[in-house]
């Protein structure tokens, strides 16, 4: 069995558990009815009854299938998936008939016509799609969406951006998250792929908040303290100085996280930080917001 | 509460939405439409409906109203023939989106034989989807337009039960009443209803199958009309129960056909929309009442429309 076909039958498994026999019965059908068609009607009309078919009570998968897709494809991340979106997303790997950019032409198609809980569940499926490098633009463009589910369905618990985007991607994922008021702690390889190009523009927009008198999340120094520069170290200071509680908290722990030394001195200075970020007490996830 | 069941929300701001909320209304839909000139490329009219199906829909979410759509080749668009041909291949990829409770508004602009021929297509896809229709009657030579609509939704066998006959006045609500359609009224100035006569045509014909909206657009219209029907009605003392009928229960009962609209949507979201969409809002939280000034603020002291 390809690798398609697994992830097919893994999502097929969690829908059919959960749903009423008779809407069991109607998705194996189209599942079956989706590859063997000329065209994609069958596709894209099974796509719009999904929902009204199967519910959209979400998924609330078990300790044990939770294991499942670790197996399949590490650190796909379905917590917060409902039923129709499983759904969707199984009829739509179904329509790969082993070529990948027909596949790819197919998909663009959908997400043209699709409605704000198809493009979700589209993006949402990026890191299980065949021929993941035809569908870059595709995933940039959700990326780049003022539409912040839509965003957040590229960039959060999808392995999908960490794995393909160059670096300017990356960096502008992150900054857009904390432009659009999300959370950084559900992006995927958030840690490993800091870098020195980001953190600066981290701080420079630290400035332009400062400057205009709004608030700097706390998470924006995660992705500052490894590649801090004399520059940030001289922001950090200042937020150790001048922040509020949670906004201290995240400035040490973003500088135990430099390598420099003037960091460990910096941060010596503020023992009542010192001791609990050594300890271990203090975690990126307690800053994580909405 | 209010529904707003005709609104073309995409040129409207965002002060719009939140007066709306204020005022009471806690839903609208977005029937499909020209937008003031025709467009020249399917392409175009994808967008379109993507727009009305998306963002708009998100949008109304983050400003305290739930939003719905009708998918539908409109009658001007239809004189085209080559975009119309074009936009009926590609609408039964709308038709299912999330949210559409009706094939519409189409009908009939000056009853050419093209606008015809597609008003028929889409009563059929209507059929086959088993959706609501919603019928834009024309401007000009009215009476002789929304007849002939009666007529050929009729002949092709849809239940006039699942069918709304829009922008109705004095002289067109008997006729729609007689043959068992809904009759809606728009309250829109200058060149459909005003709502004082709207008040007399409730206290003349009652409130069953009949109900109002504002039909706002990029034009000189409000997207306060059905709010302001609603109290106008209660100063010219018609029953509390028949003003929630023509303002709400009515075009609910209507569009809600569909499945694609149901009180629960505003009252008590599923938690993956309210997660996703609402940002955890809901209109109406764990035992609160519903949020809603029946004689808000931005009513202002001339409710007249005319």
């Amino acid at each position: 069995m390809n690798q398609t076909r697994a992830a097919v039958e893994l999502l097929a498994g969690w829908v059919v558990e959960r749903v009423p026999a008779e809407a069991a019965q109607w998705f194996r059908a189209q599942l079956e009815a989706v590859p063997r068609a000329g065209d994609d009607k069958p596709l894209y009309l099974a796509l719009g009854w999904a929902p009204r078919r199967l519910g959209k009570a979400d998924l609330r998968l078990s300790a044990a299938e939770l294991e499942d897709p670790h197996r399949h494809r590490p650190v796909l991340d379905p917590v917060d998936w409902s039923v129709d979106q499983a759904a969707r997303l199984a009829l739509v790997l179904a329509s790969h008939d082993g070529d990948d950019r027909r596949f790819k032409e197919r998909l663009e198609t959908l997400f043209r016509t699709a409605d704000i809980g198809e493009t979700i569940t589209f993006y949402r499926g990026l890191p299980l799609y065949p021929g993941p490098e035809l569908l870059l633009a595709r995933a940039r463009e959700g990326a780049r969406s003022g539409m912040r589910p839509v965003f957040e369905a590229v960039a959060h618990r999808n392995p999908y951006p960490s794995e393909r985007f160059d670096e300017n991607a990356w960096n502008h994922l992150v900054l857009k998250a904390l432009f659009i008021g999300t959370t950084l702690d559900p992006i995927r390889g958030l840690d490993a792929r800091a870098n020195a190009a980001l953190a600066r523009m981290l701080c420079y927009y630290a400035h332009e908040r400062w400057a205009a008198g709004r608030p700097v999340s706390p998470e924006l120094w995660r992705c500052v303290g490894p590649h801090a520069d004399e520059a940030a170290l001289a922001d950090l200071a200042r937020v150790l100085e001048t922040g509020g509680g949670e906004e201290r908290r995240a400035a040490a722990l973003a500088l135990s996280s430099c390598p420099r030394p003037e960091a460990k001195a910096l941060l010596a200075r503020h023992p009542e930080l010192q001791g609990p970020v050594a300890r271990g007490e203090i975690r990126w996830a307690a800053f994580a917001q909405g | 509460m209010y529904l707003d069941s005709h609104t073309h929300m995409i040129s409207r701001t965002t002060d719009d939405y939140e007066r709306m909320a204020a005022a009471g209304v806690v839903a609208c839909i977005e029937p499909a439409f020209w937008l003031g000139q025709p467009r020249t490329h399917v392409g175009t009219y994808i967008d379109y409906l993507s727009m009305i199906c998306g963002f708009e829909r998100f949008r109304a979410g983050q400003l305290g109203l739930r939003h719905y759509c009708t998918v539908g080749l409109n009658s001007k668009e239809a004189n085209n023939e080559e975009l119309a041909e074009a936009v009926m291949e590609i609408l039964p990829r709308f038709a299912l989106k999330e949210g559409v409770v009706a094939i519409g508004e189409i009908g009939y602009d000056e009853q050419t034989e093209l606008e015809d021929r597609y008003f028929r297509r889409q009563l059929e896809l209507a059929k086959e989807l088993q959706l609501p229709v919603m019928i834009h009657t024309p401007h000009r030579d009215k009476k002789r337009g929304t007849l002939r609509s009666m007529d050929v939704v009729l002949e092709h066998g849809l239940d006039p039960s699942w069918v709304v006959i829009d922008h109705n006045n004095e002289e067109t609500v008997e006729a729609v009443l007689d043959r068992g359609f809904w009759a809606a009224f728009s309250i829109y100035p200058f060149t459909k209803m005003g709502n004082e006569r709207m008040v007399e045509i409730v206290r003349r014909y009652g409130a069953e199958r009949i109900f109002c909206d504002s039909a706002c657009d990029w034009g000189i219209s409000d997207p306060l009309a059905v709010p302001k029907t609603a109290e106008l009605m209660r100063r010219g003392g018609i029953p509390a129960e028949q003003i929630e009928l023509v303002t709400y229960r009515n075009p609910l009962a209507a569009y809600g056909k569909s499945g694609q609209i149901r009180e629960e949507d505003w009252l008590d979201p599923p938690p993956v929309d309210q997660r996703l969409l609402y940002m955890g809002n809901s209109i109406l939280r764990g035992g609160q009442e519903p949020r809603i000034e029946t004689r808000g603020p931005g009513l202002g002291d001339d409710l007249a429309i005319r």
